[in-house]
């Protein structure tokens, strides 16, 4: 197994509000091979986004009392500002939600596309720069690139927007693309292109890409292995197959079988039942109790936080489960449920 | 963009002919303005049948006001109700008084409120942002004229006990104030206190808006975008962050530019300002409507040139936005 | 079959939270669950029962609070605002009750005792003016006035401001364009000189009179905004099933869209009376606004300018009161401005 790219250890990140302090990454650990692409799956406020955000040192307002984030050797968490910029943008790029309120509104695309090459690779000359600027653009494939450079945000497509976001990633040939939520705020006919224009990134980069999404149907088009998380701590890490078709934890259970099949009959969508938990005052033990259908109201689910165990031989998986072993008696995929039914 | 200008300029004539006619008639209706003639020993009737003759004031209010737009057109705007003084020249003197010193301070509020608006923004929850958006506060708070009486006393005080006059607290110029450099170094002079007092109202309100514009701007994604990028902070803050603050402020300070003219009014009254302000209040005063009808349309044309400005300046600056 | 099978354990006294029933949550296909972020959702709609037994040991609250609860909580989050509230309610009852508490009348003259300097004897800790008359006394008969000729101004402005937004944003169209046109008219006319026009052509022989003119130069803001949120809110889906179910405009217009924009108008409310009481004051001061003998700060202080520099608190306290009127009132209008506009969390950095 060659050394991950990026390797983040017992992170944990709170933020100071008027309603107290939130804790929301606690000790999550994963790491990230080079050239793979690793899912990030969780509800809003399970932490998928800020871990990534506050390692990148994109989260102002946050406080990382622990933890480290290995990127090439070097802790970006430890990093001096001017160091961590270097970084940013260059090595490891990122891609945001919303690319209409992402893109500066008065500047040309063209211009922040150059931005990123020119920040980072001094010396060039606007000429080589725009050059650049145009070849990024073909490559994430937005038509008439020569004439687009010089159109601002608004007069993109929202799709095309997403693009230019990605060329702007990639401008710099990174190690390692973080994308948060790329296709959340687009039309299903256009997240379907834009998965193909993170595949063809990927080809262009051999970047490995963190892919934070709540999208399972995008993790199981793209993703080679996935981080499961929930109330800010990672709750399930295995390959994608595992994730889907033999999951060991009661969240990727309940997430598993609310999907609308296509394949199975089903009479009713079976959501996981109740809210997400409150962030300042989390539940004890286990955060996911309250709504777990496989905790039978056991003490130690209300008492004590499992740790993330490994299941089953190889390292390859893991979940964070005092019943972990349980589920694959139990675990039921929404097509076997189905069948029965029937 | 011409078709736009073009279009603007018709509407705002119409609107334009609609208020003058609407403040003529109020202001010709209410009140006799010749009462104080009228009952005043030594003017005779005669002088009396003249006014009312050369002014039609016997006329209906309709035909009078199409006499006054004549006047506002072909004659200098008519000539003062009383002594026949015509209107526009004069009006035009004190006008540029005016606008030395409205200019002036606009021009030093717009760059403090700025800087410290900006800089708030940027530390945010700071020592100097509390005491700045505190000073803001005060500086809402305070009446203008009676800001202007203070200073105006304090200044006194200081020479009282000192023998240390700061500045003059009255006036536009000197009695005999020279020419040249010495005449606008002199007028300069007289001119501090009253830009003062204009620029404290204007620095507290404005600061607090480019505080609250920045801040908008500081959260938004595309500034995150940029540091995503690695860009230096500077670099996110001048290039991303001001740029798009700036655009409403540009409008903003357009679209004062009547309540600013207004304002002026007070500032010259505490200070003797030979300049529009004093001039309206003169009017006022004894109830002449013809140069207070004068100075109200003046300013109204200018306020709605200074509102077009405002258009095509925010147009050109932010390209989302399409003027047609 | 029934997918899930609800089972309730109770163990002593605590009981473990029930699985809602399967129609509670929409379906994973919208993992996205309400955008509230890492805080939860302390304004939970929570609906069925079986909800209402989700209880945690800690942290949320099954229950929904209003609105405006939540509102008057963030409000007396901010310490400056809840001070100046309480300093403003004081003001208040002083000039409601200047009568009782003045230590003499407004206009009792002592001319054994005029241009006394501020002094405690004889309670003349405002001093007195050139014919002998309290300052004190007349400070607070002034901000008397000054305050309800404020308030009449707030209030009757916001009336006919909102009254004219709802109906153009309501009605839209040509009304709209209507009103729209003559609130444009009215703003290409300079304010404050108009208003110095129609005081001195009208005349101001009452405070009432005074208040009226002030009132119709304050109105166009609130139009505008109350005009927007209407627009807005229009196109809400409540609003087409309200009038699907019948309910005639002026409901609609009372009953739904109007609670929507108090918080903006409330606001803005605020803020009007602080902007009237400078006006007023600047007014009085030329000598257009409220006519002596009504007291009035602003005519306090046009009086006293004469003698102005030597002796000071003719000028000095009625400014003052003014000043810190206007204050309180500004940070009291930005407190509620955070309180009912709470998309602007302030996380401390």
């Amino acid at each position: 197994m060659p050394d991950p790219i990026l390797s983040i250890r017992d992170l944990t990140v709170e933020f100071e509000t008027e309603d107290g302090v939130v804790q929301a990454v606690t000790d999550v650990t994963y790491d990230l091979q080079p050239g793979e692409v690793l899912g990030v799956v969780g509800e809003s406020g399970s932490g998928k986004s800020v871990s990534m955000l506050s390692v990148l040192g994109l989260s102002p307002s946050a406080r990382i009392p622990k933890g480290e984030a290995i990127f090439k050797g070097e802790d970006l968490l430890k990093l001096s500002q001017k160091r961590l910029r270097e970084i940013r943008g260059g090595p490891m790029a990122m891609i945001f939600q919303d690319p209409m309120t992402s893109l500066n509104p008065v500047l040309t695309v063209g211009d922040q596309i150059a931005e990123a090459v020119l920040t980072h690779n001094l010396g060039t000359s606007d000429d080589d720069a725009r050059k650049r600027t145009v070849e990024l653009l073909e490559v994430v494939g937005v038509p008439y690139a020569e004439r687009r450079v010089d159109q601002h945000p608004h007069e993109f497509s929202g799709g095309m927007r997403q693009r230019a976001m990605i060329a702007m990633a990639i401008a710099n040939n990174p190690s390692v693309l973080v994308a948060d939520e790329p296709t959340t705020a687009l039309d299903v006919t256009i997240q379907a292109q834009i998965v193909e224009v993170l595949k063809a990134a990927r080809e262009e980069t051999h970047a490995a890409i963190v892919l934070i999404t709540h999208d399972l149907g995008l993790i199981a088009e793209l993703a080679d292995r996935v981080v499961v998380m929930y109330a800010g701590r990672v709750v399930e890490l295995s390959d994608v197959y595992t994730i889907f078709n033999a999951p060991r934890h009661p969240y990727t259970v309940g997430l598993m079988n609310s999907l609308a099949r296509l394949d199975a009959e089903q009479e009713w969508l079976e959501p996981i039942p109740g809210q997400p938990p409150s962030m300042i005052a989390p539940p004890p033990g286990c955060a996911f109790h309250p709504r777990c259908s496989f905790s039978h109201g056991r003490l130690v689910c209300r008492t004590d936080i499992p740790g993330l165990r490994q299941i089953g031989e190889g390292a390859a998986h893991h979940s964070r489960c005092h019943f972990a072993e349980e589920l694959e008696e139990a675990h039921v995929v929404a097509g076997a449920a189905a069948e029965e039914a029937r | 963009m011409l078709a736009f200008i073009i279009r603007r300029l018709l509407y705002s004539t119409v609107v334009l002919v609609l208020a003058s006619f609407l403040v003529f008639t109020f202001v010709t209706y209410s009140g006799d303005p010749l009462a104080a003639l009228r009952i005043a020993p030594n003017v005779s009737q005669l002088t009396v049948k003249n006014v009312i003759e050369r002014k039609h004031l016997d006329d209906p209010i309709p035909k009078r006001y199409l006499y006054w737009v004549q006047d506002a057109v072909t004659n200098q705007f008519g000539s003062t109700l009383l002594d026949n003084r015509p209107i526009l020249p004069e009006l035009w003197r004190v006008m540029k008084n005016t606008l030395q010193l409205v200019i002036a301070a606009q021009l030093l509020v717009i760059i403090f409120a700025v800087l410290i608006g900006v800089y708030s923004a940027i530390r945010q929850y700071s020592p100097f942002d509390y005491t700045a958006t505190g000073f803001s506060f005060l500086g809402l708070s305070t009446p203008v004229f009676w800001l202007a009486l203070m200073v105006q006393v304090i200044v006194v005080q200081i020479f009282e006990h000192t023998g240390h006059r700061l500045f003059p607290i009255a006036n536009l110029s000197d009695v005999d104030p020279g020419t040249g450099l010495h005449f606008w170094i002199d007028r300069a002079h007289h001119l501090v206190l009253p830009v003062f007092v204009l620029m404290v109202a204007g620095i507290a309100g404005y600061s607090r808006y480019m505080r609250a514009a920045m801040l908008e701007v500081i959260n938004s994604d595309y500034v995150r975008t940029a540091r995503a990028k690695g860009l230096p902070e500077r670099r996110v803050m001048m290039k991303h962050a001001l740029r798009n603050a700036l655009i409403p402020l540009v409008t903003l300070v357009a679209l004062d530019f009547g309540a600013i003219l207004s304002g002026a009014v007070i500032t010259e009254t505490v200070f003797s300002l030979d300049g529009m302000g004093l001039y309206f209040y003169n009017a006022l005063l004894v109830n002449d409507p013809y140069p207070v009808m004068a100075w109200l349309m003046i300013t109204a044309v200018m306020i709605v040139v200074f509102n077009l400005i405002a258009d095509i300046a925010y147009g050109l600056l932010d390209p989302r936005v399409r003027l047609d | 079959m029934r997918p899930q099978d609800r089972e309730e354990v109770a163990v002593g006294s605590e009981s473990v939270g029930r699985p809602a029933s399967a129609h509670g949550q929409v379906g994973s296909l919208a993992l996205q669950a309400e955008p509230e972020g890492p805080l939860g959702s302390p304004e939970a709609v929570v609906a069925s029962p079986e909800d209402l037994a989700l209880v945690y040991e800690a942290g949320v609250e099954p229950e929904a609070r209003s609105q405006w609860a939540y509102a008057r909580i963030r409000f007396f989050r901010h310490k400056l605002a809840v001070v100046s509230l309480f300093v403003l309610i004081g003001l208040g009852l002083v000039a409601a009750f200047a009568k009782q508490i003045a230590p003499y009348g407004f206009d009792e003259l002592d001319l054994f005792n005029t241009t006394a300097s501020p002094t405690l004897e004889g309670k003349h800790l405002f001093g007195t003016d050139l014919l002998g008359r309290d300052y004190l006394s007349r400070v607070l008969f002034g901000m008397r006035t000054s305050l309800w000729v404020a308030l009449f101004v707030a209030f009757l402005s916001t009336a006919i401001g909102t009254s004219i937004g709802a109906l153009a944003g309501y009605y839209g169209g040509v009304i709209d364009n209507l009103l729209m046109r003559f609130t444009d008219l009215v703003l290409t006319l300079p304010g404050f000189a108009v208003l110095l026009t129609a005081a001195a052509f009208f005349g101001t022989s009452s405070p009432l009179k005074v208040a009226v003119i002030l009132a119709l130069l304050f109105w166009t803001a609130i139009a505008r905004i109350v005009r927007g949120v209407f627009l807005s809110l229009r196109e809400k889906e409540y609003i087409e099933a309200a009038k699907a179910s019948g309910a005639g405009d002026m409901r609609i217009i009372l009953r739904h869209m109007l609670p929507n924009s108090l918080g903006p108008i409330i606001v803005n409310t605020t803020l009007v009376v602080a902007l009237a009481i400078l006006t007023e004051a600047a007014l009085s001061f030329l000598g257009f606004g409220i006519q002596p003998p009504n007291p009035s700060l602003g005519s306090l202080i046009q009086q006293g300018q004469g003698e102005g520099t030597r002796l000071w608190w003719l000028v000095t306290f009625p400014g003052l009161t003014i000043v810190a009127i206007a204050l309180a009132i500004n940070f009291v209008g930005d407190g509620l401005r955070d309180a009912l506009d709470p998309t602007q969390r302030r996380v401390r950095a």
